[in-house]
């Protein structure tokens, strides 16, 4: 060997810090532990402020549900793109155009509502695979190419709803829609038995005409699990999960490993596109019609609550758990300044300062998973 | 000059004969040769600008040659990407580009090659046999790692390093291409990634240590490849060339040399 190797002690075998980590550390170093946190602190304070007006009675309960539901479904979808690096800010116009794919061919064209549903799907993958491939081919950021999506979207949303309808909604989808495998499918309520049975033991309250005050589970709550489940098992149990970790923390590093970067990002623009055609069938069955403002500022949410749920704004970290509870947050804060009757305007104010301190306490969390000081 | 190695008998793991590569007009590598062959550290030297870096883009498969031969095992090939180059046994470990710092240490290991587990129509990535391979493999080279799940950007250069060339062997890597491991590295750090480099190439891997300090090399290569303005300067067994005198042909020219004097021999 040579001269300079031999009077070199050897290394050591770790950093001795290392071995100091406490559970305590361990915890921190989770990316969802921050939106847990937050989550308990707004329960806690509403539990205090919004105690007595209904907030967590059955219906209160799942009215907070609902919305935190509804953002769930694209905050999953966000966090996943996030998380592999990239941004999509077309969500919320595509929850709008997705609306117009199904309303305008079932009451204009006399498509059958599950087909119509069906084009909706094949169409917004569509968009979302070519906002993936605009973004993998040209190396933009995918902040500007998808607010192009945003405006182009949205305008052909409004133009369409114009010439079809004449105004900014497309109604009548009831008509088409009802008693269909479809509406029960995305705008259902399940376990309707249960909760009968709930009212009949008063348990939950009922209204005058007898009927329970909630009569089951809305089905978007349902896909809102599902979906938020689904995203949490492939992102951290599954191959292509560990390729969004990978692509979005150095997408050079993954490719030198064999890991399919551009394949991985434009499957991502595909799912948050199919998250929005969720959430947008949802709506449209639940109310029977489409509209031409539907979804506006949803990217944005969506986004928040990825934050708030850990996920770094430069990719390669975070978490759909983390996604849902952010969410959680969202509905917990936004019903609970209606049921405490404070001025409605504060919950944006709430939200900015959330989502300050959601991306300050990441960026420490951040450096204690990676070690920097 | 000579071109000679210690194990002239066997054949080369990979060998390389007038290799040429231009960038329109720019003429990165006129013709370079060297071989590698098993349990040996071919050590590529040059200053910045030799041609080091494109020549281990083209061995890995990044860059097609226009001119020249390549053997593997002493059978002629060409690659057309970087995975021909991995599944021929050839694994490159880029100096800041082989590890994602926020992916925990089994994630990383596994990097696009995750073991998977079937459960019906389902696959699931295996975490448990990740974690423990991981965890084995660190510890073969006396790091040892309590938790394979925190991040790689808890460990330090020198560690991270050799997690990399641990994560090649393990998925049987026959040469590694060694891409300036030691160039961003501390003292302490630097032996560590050299003994780890002397213990894979005691297994029988070929390495192709890059380097432009010629004492790191010096410390583990068994012979030396100088490279110059895109050429090969010549292949030198340890017996042959002293730590000075490589040190001359790579400066190269004489003004860096009397410099070198100048400055007490210490560049």
């Amino acid at each position: 060997m040579a001269n300079s190797e031999t009077s070199v002690p050897a290394a050591r075998s770790s950093d001795e810090r290392l071995r100091r980590q406490s559970i305590l550390r361990s915890m921190l170093s989770r990316p969802e532990l921050g939106a847990v946190a937050g989550a308990i602190l707004v329960f806690i304070f509403f539990a205090v402020t919004a105690r007595g007006t209904g907030m967590f009675a059955a219906d209160g309960v799942m009215n907070w549900v609902t919305v935190a539901g509804q953002l769930t479904i694209i905050a999953t979808g966000a966090a996943l793109l996030m998380i592999g690096g990239e941004f999509d800010l077309s969500v919320g116009s595509m929850i709008g155009f997705a609306g117009m794919m199904i309303a305008i061919p079932t009451v204009y064209f006399g498509v059958p509502i599950a087909l119509s549903v069906l084009f909706a799907f094949c169409g917004a993958l569509l968009i979302g695979f070519l906002n993936g491939v605009i973004v993998v081919r040209t190396r933009l950021p995918s902040f500007i190419v998808t607010l192009a999506s945003l405006y182009i979207l949205r305008g052909m949303t409004i133009a369409l709803s114009i010439l079809f309808a004449n105004r900014t909604i497309v109604s009548g989808v009831k008509n088409f829609a009802d008693d269909s495998f479809v509406s029960w499918l995305f705008a259902g309520k399940a376990f309707r038995g249960f909760f009968i049975w709930l009212a009949e033991a008063g348990v939950i309250g009922t209204l005058p005409n007898g009927q329970p005050a909630v009569q089951g589970i809305p089905a978007v709550v349902l896909w809102a699990f599902a979906i938020a489940a689904v995203g949490h098992i492939v992102l951290t149990r599954t191959r292509f999960g560990n390729w969004i970790f990978a692509s979005g923390g150095d997408a050079n590093a993954a490719r030198n490993v064999g890991v399919p970067v551009a394949r991985v990002k434009i499957t991502l623009f595909m799912v948050t596109a199919f998250c929005a055609t969720v959430y947008a069938t949802c709506q449209v069955m639940e109310f029977g019609s489409a509209a031409a403002d539907r979804g506006v500022l949803k990217e944005f949410e969506a986004i928040i609550a990825a934050v708030i749920g850990g996920c770094l704004l430069t990719g390669g970290y975070g978490s759909v758990i983390g996604a849902f509870f952010g969410a959680l947050i969202f509905g917990v804060v936004q019903m609970g300044i209606l049921f405490t009757g404070a001025p409605n305007d504060w919950f944006q104010v709430f939200l900015g300062l959330m989502l300050l301190t959601a991306v300050l306490f990441n960026s420490v969390i951040r450096r204690r998973a990676t070690g920097e000081r | 000059m000579t071109a000679t190695t210690n194990q002239p008998s066997e054949t080369p793991i990979i060998e390389v004969r007038n290799l040429v590569k231009h960038f329109g007009a720019v003429v990165a590598l006129a013709g370079v040769s060297m071989k590698v062959h098993a349990g040996e550290v071919l050590c590529l030297l040059g200053d910045n600008g030799a041609g080091k870096s494109t020549l281990i883009k083209t061995l890995s498969g990044v860059h097609k040659p226009n001119g020249g031969e390549y053997f593997v095992d002493g059978k002629q090939v060409t690659f057309q990407t970087p995975r021909d180059a991995l599944d021929a046994g050839i694994a490159t470990v880029y100096q800041d580009l082989a590890m994602v710092p926020l992916m925990s240490i089994a994630r990383n290991f596994f990097m696009g090659r995750e073991p998977v587990r079937k459960f019906g129509p389902l696959k699931f990535m295996n975490m448990g046999f990740a974690e423990d391979v991981a965890r084995q493999e660190m510890r073969k080279i006396g790091i040892d790692v309590r938790d394979p799940g925190q991040a790689v950007g808890t460990l330090s250069g020198g560690e991270r390093q050799c997690v990399a060339i641990a994560r090649a062997v393990y998925f049987g890597a026959k040469v590694l291409i060694l891409d300036e491991p030691t160039s961003a590295l501390g003292v302490a750090q630097t032996s560590m990634v050299l003994k780890y480099v002397n213990l894979v190439r005691s297994r029988g891997l070929g390495v192709i240590f890059i380097t432009h300090n010629v004492r790191h090399a010096y410390a583990v290569g068994n012979s030396f490849t100088v490279l110059n303005r895109g050429r090969t300067l010549g292949t030198f067994s340890k017996s042959e060339i002293g730590i000075e005198e490589l040190q001359n042909l790579m400066a190269g020219d004489k003004e860096l040399q009397s410099l070198s004097d100048e400055l007490g021999g210490m560049v």
